[in-house]
């Protein structure tokens, strides 16, 4: 099993979730949050006082799949999230240990 | 929480012996001359005392709130509201009889009209002959109470509410109430020859300088300089300027004092002054730092109001026009420098606008008075009186100086008897949640 992380645009969030959606992802999890990479921040002007937000918001999507389908979400999220400009995001892939479905007690892939 | 209490304690016994003191006075009737109250003119300066109401709150108060970080909008906001309630009351009781009460000596109004004796529904022959003496305190009401509020600006984010009233009561008391009688109620600036159609002097003057001061002995926020700062909710602060804006029209034009043609031209005068002022900042900044921005337009609007404001009822529309203009340029530079400068955390620029373009506003009142305007007022220079120029620049001087020292005189009792700051700590939580036990964006 796999823990796959994508921090995308926050804009990109619909189109990648219809993405995986429709190619037998069922679940995932979503946070609002912010960072920098090789983006950086905006400029902000306020009465000639001009600020530098390093910190730009982005959205990360938690998904959790069986091995045989990592690849696939990998570039499917790759595909919808690209606009091709700088900050476009990245994803992470780590294996995950165990899961546990909450209300039966199952584990491993059935859970998931 | 010990300073709270005794603040609190303090207040009530002052004004439960005040209003103890006032019960029993009879009111006193008409006065001696028989003046006719108008009903258009009444109308309309009621109307204009709702509207300088507006100015206030929720005017400034949005204005303001907008500006500031999300963790004390609420704090700011309730500084406006509370200092109208504040004012309102002093005003009644005290204040308007020491600042239009019968002169003594130029210096002060006589204590003959406290709690409103004989003030009444009979007009006043020089405040308002068409009016009810009583229609004309009100008007005045509003104007002692925004003034204070402006003063907030300056101090945003970082002082003591209890620490706030005190001092906006003290300062109204003993800075507003004097000035207002020096330019309006008979003193010596009035006698003088100075003139101040709606409040340039009395109003941005007195609490454009007095912000500067409170800038300086409060001190900067902290993390100024180093942490952002940025507003947190721009559309308040457009929702702000437009009921200011709205509001003025009561401000310039109710100063006429009636529904007649000066207040006609100070509401022409009014509308090019701040169109003007906002399309000037606009175009500014556009080409001093790449992009118009919309604070920069809503403070435009702002420079343009307060400027225009003392000489709103002797001008014609393209004077008005020039004193917008210049206004949006001086006004972006002063808030421009004092970014640059670092000398002063003026947070939510009452110096840089509303100082700025007040003193620029009653130096331009020298110059362009014209008595073809309102018959009422005075030449200034450019229609061939020097003299006029003079005469507002001494009351500018004078203005300055009464409100730098008494300010700094207030500010260190109060620093002194209760503490102008907040901790630390509190600073770091804001004002929303460490003066009033509130937050305005609920996590739920």
């Amino acid at each position: 099993m796999k823990m796959i992380e994508a921090i995308i645009k926050p804009f990109k969030l619909e189109e990648v979730k219809d993405a995986l959606l429709e190619m037998g992802v069922h679940g995932m999890t979503v946070t609002e949050v912010k960072g920098f990479g090789r983006q950086k921040g905006n400029k902000e002007t306020y009465r000639g006082a001009e600020y530098t937000t390093d910190f730009v918001p982005k959205v990360k999507i938690e998904v959790f799949v069986a091995d045989n389908l990592a690849s696939r979400v990998i570039e499917t999220i790759t595909r919808s999230a690209r606009t091709g400009s700088v900050g476009d995001g990245k994803i992470f892939v780590s294996d995950l240990g165990s899961v546990v479905r909450i209300r039966t007690g199952e584990t491993g892939e059935s859970a998931l | 929480m010990g300073g709270y209490k005794r603040f609190g304690i303090l207040l009530c016994l002052g004004v439960g012996l005040f209003l103890g003191s006032l019960v029993g006075i009879p009111e006193a009737g008409a006065e001696g001359e028989v003046l006719k109250v108008d009903t258009g003119d009444t109308a309309w300066v009621l109307t204009s005392t709702a509207l300088v109401l507006a100015m206030t709150m929720p005017g400034l108060a949005l204005f303001y709130g907008g500006m500031v970080r999300r963790k004390n909008i609420l704090g700011t906001i309730m500084q406006s509201i509370v200092v109208l309630c504040l004012v309102s009351l002093i005003w009644i009781t005290v204040g308007y009889s020491l600042a239009f009460g019968p002169d003594q000596g130029g210096l002060i109004g006589s204590l003959e009209w406290i709690g409103l004796r004989g003030v009444g529904s009979a007009p006043h022959p020089t405040y308002g002959p068409t009016i009810p003496h009583q229609v004309f305190m009100l008007f005045q009401l509003m104007f002692a109470a925004i003034t204070p509020a402006l003063i907030t600006g300056a101090v945003a984010e970082r002082m003591k509410f209890s620490a706030l009233l005190l001092f906006a009561g003290l300062w109204s008391l003993f800075i507003y109430v004097p000035v207002a009688h020096w330019v309006w109620g008979g003193g010596w600036l009035g006698q003088m020859g100075a003139i101040d159609f709606a409040g340039g002097a009395v109003v941005h003057i007195t609490s454009g300088v007095s912000s500067l001061v409170c800038a300086i002995v409060i001190g900067k926020r902290t993390g100024w300089g180093s942490d952002h700062m940025p507003p947190h909710n721009l559309p308040f602060t457009l929702l702000g300027t437009g009921l200011l804006w709205f509001g003025w029209f009561g401000f310039n034009a109710g100063s006429a004092l009636g529904a007649n043609g000066v207040a006609g031209s100070a509401f022409l005068a009014t509308q090019a002054a701040a169109a003007t002022g906002a399309l000037v900042w606009m175009m500014v900044e556009w080409m001093h730092r790449g992009k118009p921005t919309v604070l920069g337009v809503a403070s435009g609007v702002v420079a343009g109001l307060a400027a225009v404001t003392p000489a709103s009822g002797y001008i014609g529309p393209f004077s008005a026009i020039l004193i917008g203009a210049v206004a949006g340029l001086l006004c972006y530079y002063a808030v421009y420098w004092k970014g640059r400068m670092s000398y002063y955390d003026d947070s939510l620029d009452s110096v840089g606008i509303h100082g700025v373009s007040g003193v620029f506003g009653i130096l331009a009142t020298g110059l362009f008075a014209s008595k073809a305007i309102n018959a009422a007022g005075a030449d200034g220079l450019f229609f061939g009186n020097a003299g006029l120029l003079g005469t507002q620049a001494i009351m500018a001087g004078a203005l300055t100086l009464f409100s730098v020292v008494g300010t700094w005189i207030i500010l260190k009792l109060v620093d002194a008897v209760i503490g102008l700051r907040v901790s630390s700590e509190d600073e770091q939580v804001g004002l929303d949640l460490s003066q009033h036990n509130e937050q305005a964006y609920s996590r739920e």
